[in-house]
């Protein structure tokens, strides 16, 4: 159970990026969170966790109040919160069993971290899991040889390596194509309803949203003007949201690829040794 | 580019602006000023007669040179491994200090950007602007002259290049990769470990064996100073005007730091 | 929950190593071994020489906190005059032969013979240290900065030509061919297509040189070209430690200037 009261967030520059925001998910019920780019999605899912720091209001988690925490208590409560990433966010460099059993960090001491010994119950809980994404045989692979989908799915298997009370998914799909992205979406509210997690999915594909959440949550300028069925989401609350624009036409265009979003994949080439 | 109208109304081309080609003017101007007063106070003390005299005194060392005393080579084993030893242990001693300066150097890993990494920046510095010479030529007076010298004089040049390289190579790494990381409850010796490290290692071991390359370059002159290896053969040949020594003693340079670049070009292509 | 219990034999992770051949790789680690062991122990180390150093060392350290510009500031600023017209000198006239020569050590625009003859000046140039190539020029032209000028000016040649050679041989080809189509000769193509695409990080690598030059005119007035490595050399031969922390903070300035204002200037021809 995830309770949030009267959330804010004013980052240094000004920007107020949550507007006192409040709604709580019960066990068991994942939460499609959208509005458009800029409408504060990302800041309020790192503000659960406290990646970002909120300026003001209460989140607890059961009966935890995370927003009261000092350091230490902060790192046990993130061990029980799971976090997946729009870019996956895996260690490149690393094998997609260290990936997995980086979900055990805050779990073990920093020596068996180092010698990458971890308890034989993590290791076996770590390949289950990867049997259950579809990477059994991908184990000692490294993380930048997989395709985008089965990252996606080491950054799941990770997340509940972690055995969460509450999942956190940021954009999980925006860097995969179309038909990857249902199998992930599917996947996750498999996961989510056998373990019967809350869940919160930030997500700017609506159909999507629409086809495989239980909730709808509508965010912009900071401030939540939608809560309710996939099914209550009518054009007019779409407008409420986003602004006018021809919904028809979008829901046509579901299967069209992600705009431009690889291009942030891209990085830049080091700086020359001269 | 400018366009004008000529008097008889038709459009003209022109490369420059009048005021940019007067400023190109100056500029060039104001360079040949400064290389021609330069010269002149370089030059002021200049000895022509012995520059004249060059092409033969070139002559002459030339003949002497050749053909090269190769059976000189046989006392030249021992310096050759003393400074292939100054190279690779200066380079991992250099390693040892130079890691801990970049993560204090690094804006995203410092604890201090106010304190703590201009410290690390001015360390940085001052070791990149002496060159291992100078640094041996210190070592030298201070330690006493030798190969352990030299060992020190290698690291502390080298410091500050592996330091400024993987600060930067640092400060560039992702960081969603750390928040992820952070997000599983990591304390911060485990970021460390799983979320910085394996970023940086591809280029920390390119950067190590760069300048490993270039030490073994830097090492055979070192004895110049008295810091030990193959310099201080050079050093004692040039003493006794024994050119064919001198040459014998430059091909083995030359084939070391072929050698040494062989191998630094090849474990780098096999690291990407 | 039963997926978690789905493997039955509990299966043992370890980390893969980084050499997947087990031979291989304590092969490899007995022989880096072996090596540190023999080579750590053929350093003859006079610790009794190292801890009297220590005392000798520490009044260095005093002498780079309290430096003494004042007694010998006369022979720094004749030291510092040489290296600096040295430097100037060096790199001016190392730019204009090397702009010729890289220009024929590049593949794509210089015919076969020619870019032998040009990469061969430039691995001549590259292939011995400054210090070595000082020691030449002083014993053919005497002692002084003319010596130093001489062979700075050699060393930018091998340094410049070949970054402008590989620049060159970098470029985009569409823009020499369309000035080739257009009817341009040889000449032309080297002024409209080559020069404007290099330009920016010839001036850039002169001024990179530039700074080199500096530091290395620091360092070949030990073998007597000139300069304040003289100075410096004569400095630390008298002991005269907190003259010798002048020179070097003299030195670690004029290098911190020149990074800084060549930094500023690359950006603003780019």
């Amino acid at each position: 159970m995830l309770r949030v009261e009267n959330l804010r967030k004013r980052y240094r520059t000004g920007d107020e990026a949550l507007k006192g925001v409040s709604f709580s998910v019960p066990a068991g019920e994942v939460v499609g969170l959208i509005g458009p780019s800029g409408a504060g999605k990302s800041t309020l899912i790192r503000c659960v966790n406290r990646l970002v720091e909120p300026t003001d209001g209460n989140v607890f988690l059961n009966d935890l109040n995370i927003t009261q925490l000092g350091r230490g208590d902060l790192k046990r409560a993130r061990r029980r919160i799971g976090m997946i990433f729009q870019e996956f966010a895996l260690v490149e460099r690393l094998s997609v069993m260290e990936n997995v059993l980086s979900g055990r960090l805050g779990y073990v001491s920093f020596w068996q971290s180092f010698t990458r010994r971890f308890p034989q119950a993590d290791v076996d809980k770590a390949f289950a899991l990867l049997e259950r994404v579809g990477l059994s045989d991908h184990a000692d692979k490294r993380a930048d040889a997989l395709s985008g989908g089965q990252r996606q799915r080491v950054g799941i298997a990770r997340a509940l390596e972690q055995d969460p009370e509450l999942l956190l998914i940021d954009e999980p799909t925006a860097s995969l194509d179309p038909k990857t992205s249902r199998q992930i979406m599917r996947l996750i509210t498999e996961i989510c309803r056998e373990r019967n997690l809350p869940t919160i999915i930030n997500i700017h594909d609506v159909p999507l949203a629409q086809a495989f959440v239980d909730r709808i949550l509508g965010l912009q300028d900071g401030e939540l003007v939608f809560d309710g069925p996939p099914s209550e989401l009518t054009e007019s609350v779409l407008t409420r949201i986003y602004g006018e624009e021809d919904w028809t036409t979008m829901r046509g265009d579901q299967d069209d690829g992600e705009d431009g979003r690889s291009a942030r994949l891209i990085k830049e080439a080091p700086a020359e040794l001269v | 580019m400018p366009i004008k109208k000529s008097e008889a109304g038709a459009p003209v081309w022109m490369h420059r602006t009048p005021k940019t080609r007067l400023l190109m003017w100056v500029g060039w101007l104001a360079l040949v000023a400064l290389f021609v007063f330069c010269w002149q106070v370089m030059t002021k003390d200049t000895i022509w007669y012995f520059v004249a005299d060059a092409p033969r005194q070139a002559a002459d060392i030339g003949s002497r040179m050749f053909p090269p005393k190769l059976d000189y080579m046989n006392e030249l084993w021992g310096p050759l491994w003393d400074t292939i030893n100054i190279a690779t242990l200066g380079t991992l001693l250099a390693i040892v200090m130079a890691v801990p300066v970049a993560f204090l150097a690094a804006r995203n890993t410092t604890p201090s950007i106010r304190f703590v990494r201009p410290v690390a920046l001015f360390i940085i510095v001052s070791s990149r602007s002496i060159n291992a010479l100078i640094w041996g030529l210190l070592l030298v007076a201070v330690i006493g002259p030798g190969v352990f010298a030299g060992i020190i004089a290698i690291a502390l040049r080298s410091i500050g290049f592996i330091a400024k390289l993987l600060y930067e190579a640092i400060e560039e790494i992702d960081e969603t990769q750390i928040e992820a990381i952070n997000a599983t409850g990591a304390s911060a010796m485990q970021r460390l470990d799983y979320g910085i490290t394996p970023q940086i290692m591809p280029a920390f071991a390119g950067i190590t064996v760069f300048r490993w390359d270039i030490n073994i370059r830097e090492s055979t002159v070192l004895g110049l100073v008295g810091a030990g290896g193959l310099g201080l053969k050079l050093q004692a040949s040039i003493n006794v005007l024994a050119w064919g020594q001198v040459t014998t003693i430059f091909i083995v340079i030359l084939v070391t730091v072929m050698i040494s670049e062989w191998v630094s070009a090849k474990v780098r292509h096999s690291l990407i | 929950m039963t997926v978690e219990n789905a493997s039955a034999a509990p299966r043992i992770w370890r980390k893969q190593p980084f050499i997947k051949n087990p031979l291989t790789r304590w092969g490899l680690y007995t022989a880096a071994l072996i090596y540190l062991a023999l080579a750590v122990s053929t350093v003859p180390v006079n610790w009794a020489r190292v801890w009297e150093g220590l005392d000798r060392g520490w009044r260095f350290v005093q002498g780079f906190l309290v430096p003494d510009f004042t007694s010998r500031w006369g022979d720094i600023l004749i030291g510092m005059q040489e290296s600096l017209t040295m430097t100037v000198t060096s790199t001016v006239v190392g730019i204009l032969i090397s702009v010729p020569i890289g220009i024929g050590a590049a593949r794509n625009i210089a015919p076969a013979p020619v870019y032998a003859i040009c990469r061969g000046i430039i691995t001549i140039s590259r292939s011995f240290q400054e210090i070595i190539i000082a020691i030449l020029f002083v014993a053919m032209f005497g002692f002084g900065p003319f010596a130093g000028f001489l062979t700075l000016s050699f060393a930018t040649i091998g340094f410049l030509s070949k970054l402008l050679a590989e620049d060159i041989e970098d470029i985009d080809e569409s823009q020499t061919e369309a000035i080739g189509a257009t009817g341009g000769g040889w000449w032309q193509v080297v002024n409209y297509a080559i020069q404007p695409q290099v330009m920016p990080r010839l001036i850039g690598l002169s001024l990179y040189r530039l700074d080199i030059n500096f530091r290395e005119s620091a360092v070949i007035g030990i073998v007597g070209a000139g300069g304040i490595g003289a100075t410096l050399n004569t400095a630390i031969d008298r002991y005269e430690y907190d003259t010798a922390g002048a020179i070097l903070i003299v030195i670690i300035l004029i290098v911190m200037v020149a990074e800084y204002s060549s930094g500023y200037v690359r950006k603003w021809v780019q």
